[in-house]
């Protein structure tokens, strides 16, 4: 690969982006070297994370389950306990600081589930931003209660009609809306997706899942996981799960896609289990798409793993051994979402019940003094009225 | 010096965009040879993406309508291919990274090369990742164009110096679709350019009137006109070419 392409992953990543967003990102890109390293910008960001964020999130041993599961020893990772109910917050805070130390004053994001539109509206109103969030039309229908938060903490929400009117449509309309007004404007990226620096920045704000789980681990345990897992849409929390442990090679990384209907359909959205490499949304990596390079109109129960790409560090970690990706249909997280709950107490999130699904597959098989952590990336409170809707059962939201 | 350059010799040249297959190829191979006899210097041919980007909602219409139609890269090149039994002005491609990628950028530039495509244009492939395809496109003749943006500011003579065929210059922030207003200082960019680069440069992004193309070229070597063609294929589609040819020869009147 040539020198002048920045922030590779291997053959992944880049700057894939309309010569009218280079300066843009590049002026982000020092703006972060300066800032990442700064002690002010730094303890500013952990007093928010802190006090308003409520960090660290709880390591929770998860024994009705463990016992249940007659295996492995499974731990939680908290993330649906965080201020917005999901790991989102952890990287809008850094962004939003990161922006307005940029001397920006409006943010725009793009939004699946809501999650992270929840967050960026959540982050521009404490901090006096500007705020607009692009969501597919679809997705607006399906999470119709994180539109109202969103415009309730002063949002404006913009439905996106395009393409099928989901997350990579939002996508392409905030990268579209950036392109029209950069002076003033953050795109607050919600994923490890896009063109640099945008993978990096992203991970190592969501690098405190994985800090956090270490140290509370060997707090706990006095040892290392055997394994570690996340949901993986654009992989930001999983990313987050696993970066403190790439270099310990005794800790199994684990993410878990979306399938949908199941692999064999059409209707998925694991795009490692079944897309092919691509250049798309800025960035090299491996996307769901025809054997014309179309971008393939995914399809999962989940709004926020709904997306037909991969971030290019999960994109690299694949191609070189080191993280395992499997896919995890509709129902089998349905399942997931039902068992956390009636076993646990803990509605997840639809899109952590992956995780949740793939750890009640495995422990079994497992040992009793082995270890995973699941992280629960967000609260299944958004998700209620949907999972009512796929068993039949149709309720008011 | 390129056919594309060449169409830049000795007058302003006007550059007219479709996107290949709206609604069919039947009506873009009636449209191309509407915009060449109407005084076309150059023609730009979409090959449709279905996440374009860089467009703005007329253009984005348009490729759902070639896609929805069935049109594929395949296709198009036979298209062209066809084309190219009368056809003369130069064409060249504009489309996404991921639809030459995808096909195989040596492949693809090779099969241009043998159609008849001048040039492509990919406009999310800026200065630093065009090593991928650029190099590629030098060993077979192909124009490798790229695009300068007003917020390129000291990327200008870095692109510049590298240009090859034509410079695009976009006009405006944003996407793609017409504008009544052009607030750029495009002379000062134009300015700039001309001091590294060594081929021609037109400017496009939201020119709708020939008032608007003539002050464009008058401050460049060309204008380019997308979306308002577009619109005019959406709103007459099989029946667009009379419509467009009307269009073009009011533009390149204007370009005299």
């Amino acid at each position: 690969m040539d020198s002048k392409s920045k922030g590779r992953f291997g053959v992944h990543g880049g700057q894939y982006i309309p010569e009218t967003l280079m300066n843009a990102v590049i002026e982000l890109e020092k703006a972060y070297d300066h800032y990442k390293n700064d002690p002010d910008f730094n303890r500013e960001l952990t007093k928010l994370l802190n006090e308003y964020a409520g960090r660290p999130s709880l390591l929770y041993y998860a024994e009705k389950m463990t016992k249940d599961l007659g295996g492995a020893k499974i731990y939680l990772k908290r993330e649906d306990l965080n201020h917005t109910g999901s790991h989102k917050i952890n990287n809008v805070l850094g962004q939003a600081l990161l922006a307005k130390k940029m001397g920006k004053t409006r943010l725009i994001a793009e939004t699946g589930a809501g999650q992270h539109g929840v967050a960026t509206a959540t982050a521009a109103a404490l901090m006096g931003m500007e705020c607009v969030v692009f969501m597919g039309e679809e997705d607006t229908k399906r999470q119709a209660l994180n539109v109202y938060r969103m415009r309730l903490l002063g949002a404006e929400v913009i439905p996106v009609k395009t393409g099928t009117a989901t997350l990579k449509d939002a996508v392409s309309e905030a990268m579209r809306e950036w392109t029209r007004r950069i002076d003033d404007t953050h795109y607050c990226l919600g994923s490890v997706m896009g063109p640099h620096p945008f993978p990096t920045i992203v991970r190592d704000f969501q690098a405190v899942i994985s800090k956090e789980i270490k140290e509370q681990m060997l707090e706990l345990e006095g040892r290392l996981p055997d394994a570690v897992m996340a949901c993986v849409g654009g992989g930001s929390n999983a990313i987050g799960t696993f970066y403190n442990f790439i270099n310990d090679p005794s800790v199994r990384l684990i993410g878990c896609e979306a399938a949908g209907r199941g692999i064999d359909t059409f209707e998925t959205a694991a795009t490692l289990n079944t897309g092919k490499l691509g250049i798309f949304h800025g960035m090299k990596s491996y996307f769901c798409q025809d054997e014309y390079g179309q971008i393939a109109p995914v399809y999962s129960i989940s709004a926020g793993l709904d997306y037909p790409g991969i971030g290019p560090e999960h994109a690299y970690l694949h191609d070189i051994g080191r993280a395992e990706y499997v896919a995890i249909t509709d129902e089998e997280a349905v399942q997931a979402f039902e068992y956390l709950s009636r076993t646990e107490g803990i509605i997840p999130a639809i899109e952590s019940a992956h995780a949740v699904a793939h750890a009640i597959k495995i422990a079994p098989s497992m040992d009793p003094d082995q270890i995973i952590v699941v992280t629960i990336s967000g609260r299944g409170d958004k998700d209620v009225a949907a999972i009512a809707r796929y068993r039949g059962e149709d309720i008011y939201e | 010096m390129s056919r594309i350059s060449q169409a830049f010799a000795g007058h302003k040249a006007f550059i007219p965009f479709v996107t290949c297959g709206d609604p069919d190829l039947e009506t873009t191979g009636r449209i191309v040879r509407a915009m060449e006899e109407a005084g076309a210097d150059l023609i730009e041919l979409g090959i449709p993406f279905s996440d374009p980007t860089a467009e703005g909602p007329v253009i984005q219409a348009a490729n759902v309508r070639a896609l929805s139609g069935g049109v594929t890269t395949d296709k198009i090149f036979e298209f062209v291919k066809d084309l190219r039994s009368d056809v003369k002005v130069p064409l060249v491609f504009m489309t996404y990274a991921n639809v030459v990628f995808s096909y195989g950028t040596e492949r693809f530039v090779k099969r241009c090369v043998e159609v008849g495509i001048d040039g492509i244009i990919l406009p999310d492939v800026p200065f630093e990742e065009k090593e991928e395809f650029a190099p590629i496109c030098r060993a077979n003749g192909i124009d490798f164009i790229s695009l300068i943006a007003p917020t390129s500011e000291d990327r200008i003579a870095m692109i510049a110096s590298e240009a090859e065929g034509f410079l695009y210059i976009v006009s405006s922030l944003g996407v793609t679709g017409t504008r009544s207003e052009i607030k750029t200082d495009i002379s000062a960019i134009v300015e700039q350019v001309r001091k590294s680069a060594k081929v021609p440069c037109a400017v496009g992004f939201g020119i709708s009137t020939p008032e608007q193309a003539a002050r464009m070229a008058a401050v460049s070597d060309g204008a380019i006109v997308g979306s308002a063609i577009v619109r005019i294929i959406g709103e007459h589609g099989r029946e667009a070419a009379t419509y467009v040819k009307d269009f073009v020869k009011s533009m390149t009147d204007a370009l005299k």
